[in-house]
């Protein structure tokens, strides 16, 4: 099994027990595509991995590759690669002998086998540790380890289970940007699984956001950043202001809500009945404190609590009269105890129905769904 | 004296107005080291004595009770069985267990608590409560009185307890290692030849070892299942025993400082690759530095 | 395995196919049941042929007596006999003491050498020692040592304690020391990884909070060890109640000593009747059963939970 055009998941399903850990995972996937699978811990998505790699046995559902269907073969005979979370070498074998493990697995001959294991190794950049053990290398230097002995198969699918989790901030943005050159060198089909949404959006072309076993939305970086399709999504796209209310009667684009003594005007994402209980969703940098009176409808008057300093920036816990705390980011020097005022454009304030129920088939829509017409002049 | 166990660090100040507590409790440990040297010594210096009717010491020292022993017991015959069985008992109890440890380590499955308690059972039960069945239907298949029962026997409490030492070892392997073999093509024989076995090499020595000292050590199912000539060293140093009279005391004790020194030096091996707490029961421990 | 062809497809009409086949792997695979459970089949052969069968086999057998009558008939003579009866209150007599004092007497012992120390671990080897030994030996030792003319009489007398020799074996005594001997490390050791499966930071909160060492110890070690104790309470009282060689060697095997391993064996061996034997061997493994159960429901009050520690 060397490539594939599209790999086709249909229906995928995992259940354990009584407790379903994934289900009605549809996903296409095309060649050379970079997936992320996004979403808090315990979503599902390395499950959803695991069943892909063919570890974790289905309890539902089908994966087909072209014609092919491999959710029946055992992981060995699907010709994937992997690269695990905290690396899992093999500690008692070389740098070396880990990159030509599988290699040696599938019979290569000795000569192909020695020419592919020095490519991948010096691909990583690791000429000079090739023989040493896993258990003499850093956190950076291991992963690269574990990249290369999935890469040196030339796999049709590299499955990547939140590869830089265990690493520290500046390693992880290094080892980021390695990931990304070597998929735009290699060209591999890559699914990979992060928590770290920052981390999803500037590697993948596409992104499929889980919560609770169930797709909450699949789309562009984009697509995502801008319209998350529930407040879920919002909440982990960096929407840190989830203000609960009501919503209040339409009036073109926008729709009017209404909690905690604040009304505000915000654009709907969904259906949204007056009346309905919503959730009005703003990220700190779309809130900005103005001078004097603010230039949209949306005035909102509140104390400032907390400040902490964050560079060019000061991350500021504001909160109003009627008691609800928002977090912004301005680029003023305040002070706990300041009075502001704030505003927040109509187009980034976006209104969700507070229960949203995932209906079979509509969140895979949203990947297609255009930016609402005429939203950006609200 | 309470910061001394806090700490873990003792200053010598603290140490010389040890509490009474401290006292008593270091005392009970003299009193039971006192008896345990008493009761070993006296074998050992019994066994080198020549006469020895009253008095601290025997009249007169020998090793003549050894070359005795060695003969009138048939010593030679006796250690080649018990090697024999402890050898056959350590390797087939490895095969049954380690593979199931496994499973039992990684996978849950219905009916895996019920399994873990047949396994736990042997090791709960007194040997005599289910050796005496055992011997029983040992002798209805003819396996009783030979080598074959006597090992056969000796494995109801080794496969568990090879079970019970290698699940910590292996659940200390991460899954990922395997996971990642085969998603590099290996299969499971593959996994388990390359991966596992080299990394549970620990475990399979401190296993072995400690399975090879109780079985030597075993008394209760070698002496229900043993025959005249499928006796283990234990086993006729009971009989030895308790036929007192017939042979002198000397050589009975020279045969017990033979046994002695056979599992004293099992235990020396032992010491190396397991901690002293694996040796009485699973508990898993860090082992000092 | 070779990947199944089937033809491509199509969105929406997999549901049939999803059934039938896959269907079962699929129930199969959500209770966890797939090939690699084989390699549990040698040692479940192994544990039913061993052990299963033939504790069956006895246990049938014991309703079947040699001199007929009643299914019951063995287990009948049994208990109406006080000669035989009374081996189950001599091995509890034997058993319950020795264990509770291996236990009651490691608590303090062990709570005090925790931490490092030098020699630790040459102590720790020695008291493993006599674990190694085994009965057989012990008893031998206990013969020599503990005899009337054994060194310890031979001290009490010139230390002018004793006039006469004191009795201490071939009878309960002999016994009880040659439990001790072999009880004691095997609790001790136990304890001891109990203990240090307690995260020492617990007590040192306690003690910023005010406790003295005796609250410390009562409040915070010894609830976290009560399980602990529980457990190996019920592993030394095991090895007691299985005391079958040194009751009859150091003990009194006609006598005071003469536990149900004994009884049984007598049956088994000197009778050649294998249904009482294993009425006795039956009864003896209920016995040691209902205590270890009524320990463990007692332990099941304490929280047993994680210590912090490296346990």
């Amino acid at each position: 099994m060397t490539s594939f055009s599209t790999l086709h998941l249909r229906g995928v399903g995992r259940r354990f027990g009584k407790h379903d850990a994934l289900a009605d995972l549809d996903l296409e996937i095309g060649k050379g595509e970079f997936i992320a699978l996004l979403g808090p811990s315990g979503c599902g998505k390395s499950t959803a991995l695991n069943c892909l790699a063919g570890l974790l046995p289905l309890t539902a559902g089908s994966i087909w590759q072209d014609d092919t269907r491999i959710d029946v073969l055992p992981p060995e005979k699907r010709g994937f690669g992997m690269v695990f979370q905290n690396y899992a070498l093999f500690p008692h074998l070389s740098v070396r002998r880990n990159v030509a493990f599988g290699l040696r697995m599938r019979r290569v001959s000795k000569p192909e086998l020695n020419r592919r294991t020095d490519e991948a190794i010096r691909l990583v950049r690791l000429e000079e540790h090739a023989h040493k053990l896993p258990g003499q290398l850093s956190g950076g230097q291991q992963q690269r380890v574990a990249i290369a002995r999935a890469i040196v198969l030339e796999p049709s699918l590299v499955l990547m289970d939140e590869p830089l989790s265990n690493l520290d901030a500046k390693l992880r943005l290094e080892m980021r940007t390695e990931i990304r050159r070597l998929h735009q060198s290699l060209g591999l089909t890559t699914v990979y699984v992060t928590h770290d949404q920052e981390e999803a959006l500037s590697l993948a072309d596409r992104l499929v956001v889980l919560r609770d076993g169930r797709v909450q939305q699949i789309g562009t970086p984009e697509q995502l950043h801008t319209r998350p399709a529930n407040w879920h999504v919002a909440d982990f796209m960096g929407y840190r202001n989830l203000l609960p209310c009501t919503a209040g009667a339409r009036s073109g684009e926008a729709v009017a809500v209404e909690g905690d003594g604040l009304r505000l005007l915000a654009s709907p994402v969904g259906d949204l009945p007056e009346g309905a209980a919503a959730v009005a969703a703003v990220r700190p940098e779309d809130v900005t404190v103005t001078e004097g009176s603010p230039a949209g409808p949306n005035r909102i008057e509140a104390t400032v609590e907390v400040v902490e300093y964050q560079g060019r920036e000061l991350a500021v816990e504001a909160r109003t009269a009627g008691g609800t705390r928002l977090h912004i980011r301005t680029g003023r020097r305040l002070a706990p105890g300041d009075e502001v005022v704030l505003d927040i454009a109509v187009e980034r304030l976006l209104a969700f129905a507070q229960q949203y129920t995932a209906r079979a088939g509509e969140p895979a829509d949203t990947a297609g769904r255009p930016v609402l017409a005429g939203q950006e002049t609200a | 004296m309470s910061t001394l166990g806090l700490a873990g660090r003792s200053r010598p100040r603290r140490r010389l107005v040890a509490s009474p507590g401290a006292w008593v409790t270091w005392g009970a440990v003299a009193f039971f080291l006192v008896g345990l040297l008493g009761v070993i010594g006296s074998v050992l210096v019994n066994s080198f004595g020549t006469r020895w009717f009253g008095g601290w010491f025997p009249e007169g020292f020998t090793t003549n009770w050894y070359a005795d022993a060695w003969q009138q017991f048939g010593l030679a015959d006796l250690i080649l069985v018990t090697v024999e069985v402890s050898v056959a008992v350590v390797a087939l109890s490895l095969v049954i267990g380690v593979p199931a440890a496994y499973v039992l380590a990684r996978r849950d499955f219905p009916g895996k608590r019920l399994v873990y308690l047949a396994f736990l059972l042997p090791i709960l039960m007194p040997p005599i409560t289910y050796g005496i069945p055992l011997a029983t239907v040992l002798y209805k298949f003819g396996f009783a009185g030979n080598l074959s029962g006597v090992i056969l026997a000796n494995l109801v409490p080794s496969v568990p307890f090879v079970i019970l030492t290698m699940t910590p070892f292996i659940e200390q392997i991460d899954p990922a290692i395997e996971r990642a073999a085969r998603m590099c093509g290996a299969g499971m024989r593959a996994v388990f030849l390359r991966i596992l076995t080299p990394l549970l090499v620990p475990g399979i020595l401190a296993a072995a070892i400690l399975v090879l000292v109780r079985t030597v050590g075993m008394f209760e199912l070698t002496f229900l299942t043993a025959g005249p000539d499928s006796q283990t060293l234990i086993v006729a140093l009971f009989y030895s025993m308790s036929a007192a009279g017939i042979r002198a005391q000397q050589s009975v004790d020279a045969m017990a400082v033979l046994y002695m020194a056979m599992m004293l030096v099992l235990l020396v091996i032992a010491m190396r690759f397991v901690n002293p707490t694996q040796l009485v029961a699973r508990v898993k421990e860090e082992p000092e530095p | 395995m070779a990947a199944p062809v089937v033809s491509p497809p199509e969105a929406g009409q997999d549901g049939p196919q999803r059934r039938t086949d896959p269907g079962l792997r699929h129930r199969l695979a959500e209770r966890g049941i797939d090939s690699h459970l084989l390699l549990l089949v040698p040692a479940i052969v192994f544990i039913i042929g061993l052990f299963v069968y033939p504790f069956l086999y006895g246990l049938g057998l014991s309703f079947q007596p040699q001199q007929g009558g009643s299914p019951f008939a063995d287990y009948q003579r049994f208990f109406s006999d006080p000669y035989q009866r009374d081996t189950i209150w001599k091995t509890l007599g034997l058993a319950i003491p020795a264990a509770l004092l291996n236990v009651l007497a490691s608590v303090p012992i062990a709570y005090r050498m925790r931490g490092r120390f030098r020699g630790k671990r040459l102590l720790m080897i020695v008291l493993v020692v006599p674990i190694t030994l085994g009965t057989v030996l012990t008893a031998e030792g206990l013969l020599n040592f503990l005899g009337p003319a054994g060194w310890f009489n031979r001290t009490l007398i010139s230390l002018g304690l004793a006039d006469e020799p004191v009795q201490l074996i071939n009878n309960y005594w002999g016994v009880f020391f040659s439990l001790i001997i072999t009880g004691f490390p095997f609790a001790f050791l136990l304890i001891s990884s109990y203990l240090s499966g307690i995260d020492p930071s617990l007590e040192r909160a306690a003690a910023t909070l005010g406790a003295g060492w005796w609250d410390r110890f009562r409040h915070i070690t010894f609830p976290l060890l009560m399980p602990g104790l529980a457990t190996t309470f019920c592993l030394t009282f095991v090895l007691a109640f299985s005391v079958f060689p040194s009751a009859i060697l150091v003990g009194n095997p006609a006598g005071e000593t003469r536990v149900i391993s004994i009884a049984a064996y007598q049956a088994a061996y000197e009778q050649y009747d294998y249904p009482m034997a294993s009425t006795i061997a039956m009864i003896m493994g209920a016995v040691e059963l209902l205590v270890i159960a009524l320990v463990l429901l007692w332990r099941s009050r304490f929280y047993t939970g994680a210590t912090g520690g490296k346990g």
